[in-house]
């Protein structure tokens, strides 16, 4: 990060922070529209009929009611008018009914467990941050020892390990051999003022969903801290006398959280996936939890609302990702490449 | 195996021991990896033989860990999990090659037709790819699996649904790899020779496309094994009586709180043994031979 040579002028004019937050909230309503279009097509090519799957009676209602039933809920219209109808419904906001939930607004719902799984996803990634800038810079620090060996290794096998299976082993020596932690839930139900999320709940979940993202990032860590270790300013900092803790800290670290923020945004829709399995492993009340009881239940409304609600979130997980981008690189603050 | 090319110093020396020395040189790593893919595939292959029969219920057998009768334990109504294993093991291996030979096919397809038609419809192909590679792929096949097991039945919409959440990488490196294959000069020559589009692609294109096409089959395959567990782990993919080995994984959980941890402690081993080996395998294929796909073929 050296100072910009006087007279290099800058290549681009930095993009201001109001202006990347217009630009991600513009591509907001294409990237709906484009996952409702491709949801609804899925829909409408899969043999699913809301009217039986609704009405839960195929074949023992007349071909008469049946036709009422479709002309009151708007099935008796070709596809496209469907997908009209459907697309203007989902731009007020109405995502339609639950039939998992006895009927309650779609939206309703995910609005109400979103916020568990948000907090569940940046536990895990605080977790992700923390473990692997320390695995990854004493791996680094300590090259070809043991310890070294052994980050690797882990490494290596805990993107190849089930993250499903991971967690019921936790879930089975923790909880259930050692019984430190509690086994599902978010809160302990037993006790009258628990709150909204009981933080030793949160514990297993959050460690199962972390060790799905932990290894490419303390590995990326390992190989930027070895990168930057043998740079020419780190060399000098190390011949001036500079301590070797003060070399990593200082100028090893911030080189390796500039990638820990790029690649968590391209790795947020993975978490959403590894949710879903963690919060079903652990019964966290949180969105992936309802994907799989609505899955299991064919709530095809709320399956498809959790996809578009995921989508938004997805496009707003980049959106913080770049405003803090710019926080943590002066480069692109500066707007120098 | 991949095609070698003709540079490779290995193949052009004479051919007396030089394959065992071609294999024996190898890291120790990849050689394990290939001995514990053969012998993992060896056992699915031959469950039947190894462990001719389950045990059927023995509810004098309940639960019972590990041992030498049962190296694996058995399960709630007494069944021998190392029997249950590897038949799971055999189906989790029949589905994710299917689903990931169709995740070729569509990769390939779709890759093949940016790459030789370029203008708008590789335009329109490629942002397509972008637009669902920023989608999340596991709610996707979620979708894609409850949606279509009613008409297509568990396993062929398990295949389905992995598979077309699985072939983006495969049309992106066809697609570069399409690109700067159409610059050299033999299809200049082709193309002065009369040859149309399909016989480029047929004659031409598909055979230099074959080793980083083998190279992402093997890598893809961890992926199909893991989300085929996944789904079927969490109840959306095969039906009981087809178990893979996420459904084994699955119905441990509901015996460990009777402290039987090895339901699902060994049918996990073996998804990891076989996506590591797997992984080791591909890898090792991959920087051997092309290096420069580091970034886009990754485990």
């Amino acid at each position: 990060m050296a100072d910009p040579t006087p007279g290099a002028a800058p290549a681009r004019r930095p993009a201001s922070a109001a202006r990347i937050i217009v630009r991600r909230l513009a591509a907001l309503p294409f990237v709906l529209l484009a996952v409702a279009g491709l949801t609804f097509l899925l829909v409408a090519i899969s043999p699913y009929d809301p009217n039986s799957a609704y009405t839960g009676i195929t074949g023992s209602i007349s071909e008469q009611t049946r036709q009422e039933i479709n002309a009151a809920w708007g099935l008796d219209g070709s596809t496209a008018e469907q997908f009209g109808q459907w697309l203007g419904n989902v731009a007020q906001g109405d995502l339609g009914h639950s039939r998992l939930l006895g009927g309650q607004p779609v939206l309703d719902e995910i609005a109400s467990r979103a916020l568990l799984s948000i907090v569940l996803v940046m536990i895990a990634l605080a977790l992700v941050l923390v473990g692997g800038l320390v695995l990854g810079v004493l791996a680094a620090a300590f090259r070809d020892s043991p310890l070294d060996w052994l980050v690797r290794t882990l490494s290596y096998y805990g993107t190849a390990a089930p993250s499903f299976w991971v967690g019921l082993l936790l879930l089975s020596v923790f909880s259930l051999q050692l019984g430190w932690l509690p086994s599902g839930g978010s809160t302990d139900v037993r006790s009258a003022d628990s709150g909204f999320v009981d933080p030793a709940h949160l514990i297993l979940p959050a460690v199962t969903l972390a060790i799905t993202q932990q290894s490419w990032f303390t590995l990326y860590v390992r190989n930027t801290v070895l990168e930057v270790l043998r740079d020419d300013h780190v060399r000098f900092a190390e011949a001036s006398g500079v301590r070797r803790m003060a070399v990593l800290t200082r100028h090893a670290l911030p080189n390796a959280l500039i990638p820990f923020i790029t690649l968590t945004g391209s790795h947020l829709s993975e978490l959403i996936g590894g949710a879903v399995l963690a919060e079903t492993i652990f019964g966290w009340p949180g969105l992936g939890r309802l994907t799989v009881e609505a899955a299991l239940a064919v709530d095809i409304p709320l399956l498809v609302g959790i996809t578009l609600v995921g989508s938004v979130l997805v496009v707003l997980g980049n959106l913080v990702a770049d405003l803090l981008y710019r926080v943590a690189d002066p480069r692109i603050r500066e707007g120098l490449t | 195996m991949t095609a070698v090319t003709t540079t490779d110093p290995v193949l052009t020396r004479p051919p007396r021991w030089g394959r065992v020395r071609q294999v024996a040189t190898r890291p120790a790593s990849v050689l394990a990896a290939g001995v514990v893919l053969a012998l993992l595939v060896l056992a699915a292959l031959g469950a039947d033989l190894l462990r001719p029969d389950t045990g059927g219920v023995a509810l004098d057998e309940v639960l019972a860990p590990p041992s030498l009768a049962h190296p694996f334990g058995t399960d709630e109504i007494g069944r021998d999990v190392l029997a249950l294993s590897l038949r799971a093991m055999r189906v989790s291996f029949a589905i994710s090659l299917l689903a990931a030979v169709v995740a070729l096919l569509i990769g390939v397809t779709v890759g093949v037709l940016a790459g030789t038609l370029g203008g708008w419809v590789d335009g329109a192909l490629m942002r397509m790819v972008d637009f669902l590679g920023s989608q999340n792929h596991f709610l996707f096949a979620i979708l894609l699996v409850v949606l279509f097991r009613p008409a297509l039945g568990a396993a062929a919409a398990v295949c389905l649904s992995v598979a077309l959440s699985h072939w983006l990488v495969l049309a992106r490196i066809v697609r570069g790899e399409l690109l700067s294959l159409r610059e050299r000069p033999f299809v200049a020559a082709a193309v002065g020779g009369g040859a149309t589009r399909v016989r480029l692609v047929v004659r031409h294109f598909l055979p230099h496309l074959a080793p980083a096409i083998a190279v992402a089959m093997v890598l893809l395959l961890p992926h199909a094994i893991f989300h085929e567990s996944a789904l079927s782990f969490l109840g959306l993919g095969l039906p009981p009586h087809q178990a893979s080995l996420g459904n084994l994984i699955a119905a441990g959980q509901r015996s460990l709180l009777a402290g039987a941890w090895w339901i699902s402690l060994f049918p996990g081993l073996l998804i990891l043994a076989a996506c590591v080996a797997f992984g080791t395998l591909g890898e090792y294929w991959r920087d051997r031979h092309q290096p420069r796909w580091r970034g886009e073929l990754e485990l």
